[in-house]
């Protein structure tokens, strides 16, 4: 496959976790369209480690394998975010009654 | 038509359908059953271009870990689909049309680069548990440990703030 179609991949799947996240008032799936960005890049990432795989980085290994344990490591702060965004949401919901993402503005107070 | 394109073809109009699913559908339990076929889509993409460990990690941490977590939060609450207030049409109006715009213009903007046709070749072992493996308990070990740190300080940051009152048991 040539790499443009791995991007227009990436960028429509972008397009629509930003038009869900600037739509949406529940704040869960504004938080699960922030998920599918994120995906959506980790794809792109890999697409272009297979686009330098013959390029040879610091260590003496391929790129690529720099690449994957790039997005490797992305995944790990994703599941971390995770864990305190939902808290976030759930300390949210025990106070406000609603997941409702204006109601965050209450902040400012 | 090759097996490969035709299963690239397959996997990105899961993708995309499944991601239209999930910013479309009323009650967030379907969005989160959407969510996990995009990621299941995702994960056959990272095979087609040999990154075997990350399609494994992502079913894995993803549509295993992260998506059962979500499921249990909307459970908890107890949402319904008429829970969802409604937003503004102008608001949801301007918030596609700004959606689009970004696309159209970083399509237009990449189309005509040099990288676009670049063919991906498949067929190495880079993307395998051994290779990437020994990548990372040798060069990237360092990063390797502060992620554990960062994972102790994102559990102990969750349970902070899911207790019951927090502010009263400091100043215990």
């Amino acid at each position: 496959m040539e790499i443009k179609w791995y991007l227009f991949l990436s960028i429509a799947l972008f397009c629509i976790g930003m038009i869900g996240a600037l739509t949406r008032r529940n704040s869960i799936i504004v938080f699960m369209c922030i998920e599918l960005m994120l995906n959506s890049v980790n794809l792109l990432l890999i697409a272009f480690s297979k686009m330098h795989m013959a390029t040879v980085n610091a260590f003496g290994t391929s790129m690529a394998t720099s690449a994957q344990i790039f997005v490797f490591f992305i995944m790990i702060v994703a599941a971390a975010e995770v864990t305190v965004g939902l808290a976030i949401i759930v300390m949210m919901y025990r106070n406000t009654h609603s997941i409702d993402i204006n109601f965050l503005n209450r902040l400012k107070n | 038509m090759g097996i490969t394109q035709i299963l690239f073809w397959f996997l990105t109009i899961l993708a995309l359908v499944a991601a239209i699913g999930v910013i479309s559908s009323k009650n967030p339990i379907y969005s989160v059953l959407w969510l996990i076929v995009v990621f299941f889509a995702i994960s056959g993409h990272y095979i087609l271009m040999n990154a075997q460990f990350l399609a494994i990690v992502n079913i894995i941490v993803y549509a295993g870990a992260i998506m059962v977590l979500f499921l249990f939060v909307i459970m908890l609450m107890n949402l319904n689909a008429e829970a969802e207030p409604v937003k503004n049409v102008y608001m949801k109006m301007a918030g596609i049309i700004s959606g689009l715009t970004l696309m159209i213009v970083l399509v237009a903007a990449l189309s005509h680069s040099d990288v676009q046709n670049t063919i991906i070749r498949p067929g190495t072992s880079i993307g395998l548990i051994k290779n990437l493996g020994k990548a990372l308990f040798n060069q990237y070990v360092v990063p390797f440990e502060i992620s554990s740190v960062l994972f102790l300080s994102a559990m102990i940051g969750a349970i902070m703030l899911g207790k019951k009152d927090p502010v009263k048991k400091i100043s215990l």
